[in-house]
């Protein structure tokens, strides 16, 4: 290269690059959005029309009925409702135990301080796999309740060491002063500390509820056969191995009965993809300038 | 540090080696009963975690047993090692460590190049308002389930007007539609790519921090310098997000036999079962299916020790050549 590129093609070369670039870009925009879209026309496209194929993002026989025939699933209702419930139940349990861990191994004062942290950090590397995890749960009594969606995963690690090195940066003479004015260190937790990390708080409260909506594999373990237990995803789940006479079918047998094995079309099956997606994307773009900050958070100190 | 010089009453028992004598237990107790609330919010959490992540560990005992879920644990017919043993002679066996192993190194290699990739791509862009938008679009998979990726990378796949079959016949590559779904060798691929669609995105937020963090002045001297825009990316950018590479890597090789197994569940089929059984799901089909708890438990503890075992190779590794240590 040296000074003869930079005298003759330096803006040609710096153009072309640009362009390159964009055009990659673009391209990575492109698959990541297509199959959504497509997702959505399908869903909202005639369901015999859809067979004929040929639709890309926008429906050619606009109808409602896919969503109005998955309505009258009633699987669908009560995995809907275990859902939203599991994911305000976790996701404040989950904030709350997470930031008062934090807070009190953020105390350097603390004489558990580094026991707790340690014994919290362990659980990070090493986990006990899936069959005595398994085993555990029966043991406890979980199995078929709806406490086992909530109960194992109040405490996370990595959730409280966010919100822990969020925690760090906030000066620590204003817990002192509020000490000099009498409060007790839950109420310095509870007045002080957390309106400051709300943005620490609100990552989290993203990951956690992101997590109880997508988990399905809870269900499919515990609570495969109480009908009234069912959620979203595992109901999807099953609509969406109907077909390929996938994997589900084989590990299934002897843990739950599947209960949906009429093959469904494919329109409804899109119509239920669009709709335990939807919730997500609600969120989405008001949380987004928070999660950013949090990912990186987590990333650089833990 | 900070707290220990603001507040010089309250000197922590573990910064100096505390001695068992009868007034440093006394100060021990008068700074319990001063910190009640600290402990009274801790020590339930610690004990939820003992009872959720630390008792399942107590369960590794069932390897060793002939277990069976009625009897109390002294009732348990001891058996040695037995089960890895058995273990160790099965064909199935063998074929999941070979699935995992293949698909959580293609992951890790894919999981790495592709995000920054993409983030020095994202970081070329002059456009700011698309690159927000970009990268806006770019995290959205990561937060769907596997459950809803899974259906639409199938749908993507099928061969009734699914895309790729229909791009590649339109571009004249293929005549016939391909089952991708229904081939082993492909599913390995599959796998990966599909991870590849969904946390690149996600992944690259990282690198793109680390990237902000480069000083501008250092552009503007090979600027000056006359260096093109691929030679600074080589000796600027690439350099400095170096550490956070390293960090990233020595995490993900710990974690390389914990891949999961939602997407080999999800994706995976009858006619691909030879290659989408990872570890995970051999102890859920011949173990937990079977009810072999205890055969079952001997494939889980062998993938935990497996992990650590290379999460600390790979750091003492990093170590000696770079000083530089996660744990």
């Amino acid at each position: 290269m040296g000074k003869t590129a930079l005298a003759h093609g330096k803006s040609w070369s710096d153009r072309i690059f640009d362009a390159l670039v964009f055009i990659i870009v673009l391209l990575v925009v492109v698959i990541t959005i297509y199959p959504f879209l497509n997702v959505l026309a399908i869903s909202l496209n005639d369901s015999i029309d859809s067979v004929r194929g040929g639709i890309t993002i926008f429906p050619r026989h606009f109808t409602w009925d896919n969503y109005i025939k998955i309505f009258t699933f009633s699987g669908l209702i009560t995995g809907f409702k275990i859902s939203a419930l599991r994911t305000i139940a976790g996701t404040l349990l989950g904030l709350f135990s997470a930031s008062m861990l934090a807070f009190t191994i953020s105390r350097e004062d603390f004489q558990g301080r580094k026991f707790v942290s340690t014994f919290l950090a362990l659980t990070m590397y090493v986990s006990g796999g899936l069959i005595p995890t398994y085993i555990l749960m029966k043991d406890l009594g979980l199995m078929n309740t709806f406490a086992v969606y909530i109960l194992p995963g109040i405490v996370s690690a990595f959730n409280v060491f966010v919100i822990r090195s969020f925690i760090d940066g906030i000066p620590y003479a204003l817990q002192e002063s509020a000490k000099l004015d009498g409060a007790n260190d839950f109420t310095i937790y509870w007045r002080v500390i957390l309106p400051l990390a709300k943005p620490a708080l609100a990552t989290i409260s993203l990951f956690l509820a992101v997590g109880q909506w997508n988990a399905w594999f809870d269900t499919y373990l515990y609570n495969g056969s109480s009908e009234s237990l069912t959620t979203l995803q595992y109901e999807l789940m099953k609509v969406l191995q109907s077909t390929t006479a996938g994997s589900g079918g084989d590990y299934r047998t002897n843990l739950v009965t599947s209960t949906v094995n009429q093959v469904s079309p494919e329109s409804i099956k899109m119509a239920i993809t669009i709709i335990v997606t939807v919730p997500i994307l609600l969120v989405y773009p008001f949380l987004q300038k928070y999660f950013v900050k949090g990912m990186t958070l987590g990333a650089v100190k833990s | 540090m900070k707290a220990a010089t603001i507040i010089p009453d309250s000197t922590p028992g573990n910064r100096e080696k505390p001695q068992k004598t009868p007034q440093s237990r006394k100060r021990f107790w008068r700074t319990f009963k001063n910190q009640k609330y600290l402990y009274l919010m801790s020590l339930p959490f610690v004990i939820w975690v003992f009872v959720f992540s630390y008792l399942p560990l107590w369960g590794w005992t069932m390897a060793f047993q002939k277990y069976k879920p009625a009897r109390s644990f002294f009732e348990q017919e001891w058996v040695g090692f037995e089960h890895f043993k058995t273990l160790f002679h099965d064909d199935q066996f063998l074929l999941s460590l070979r699935n995992t192993l293949a698909m959580s190194s293609m992951g890790l290699i894919a999981g790495f190049v592709f995000p920054i990739l993409f983030a020095i791509l994202l970081n070329e862009i002059r456009l700011s308002f698309f690159k927000r938008f970009a990268q806006t679009i770019s995290y959205l998979p990561h937060f769907v389930s596997w459950v809803v990726a899974a259906g639409i990378v199938t749908k993507m796949l099928s061969t009734d007007n699914g895309l790729v079959n229909d791009v590649l016949m339109g571009l004249g590559f293929i005549h016939q539609p391909i089952q991708f779904m229904a081939q082993g060798h492909l599913f390995w691929g599959i796998v990966t790519l599909s991870d590849v669609w969904k946390e690149t995105g996600w992944n690259a937020i990282i690198y793109l921090a680390a990237i902000a963090g480069i000083g501008p002045e250092l552009y503007e001297a090979a600027r000056v310098d006359g260096a093109s825009r691929l030679r600074q990316i080589w000796h600027i950018t690439l350099p400095g997000i170096r550490p956070t590479i390293i960090v990233l890597l020595i995490m993900s090789v710990g974690n390389l036999l914990n891949i999961g197994f939602e997407k080999q569940f999800l994706l995976g089929n009858n006619l691909v079962t030879d290659y989408s059984q990872v570890l995970d799901l051999y102890s859920l089909k011949y173990g937990l299916g079977m009810a072999r708890y205890s055969f079952g438990t001997a494939i889980n503890i062998f993938n935990s020790v497996i992990s650590v075992a290379l999460l600390f190779t790979i750091n003492g590794i990093f170590k000696r050549t770079t000083k530089e240590s996660l744990l």
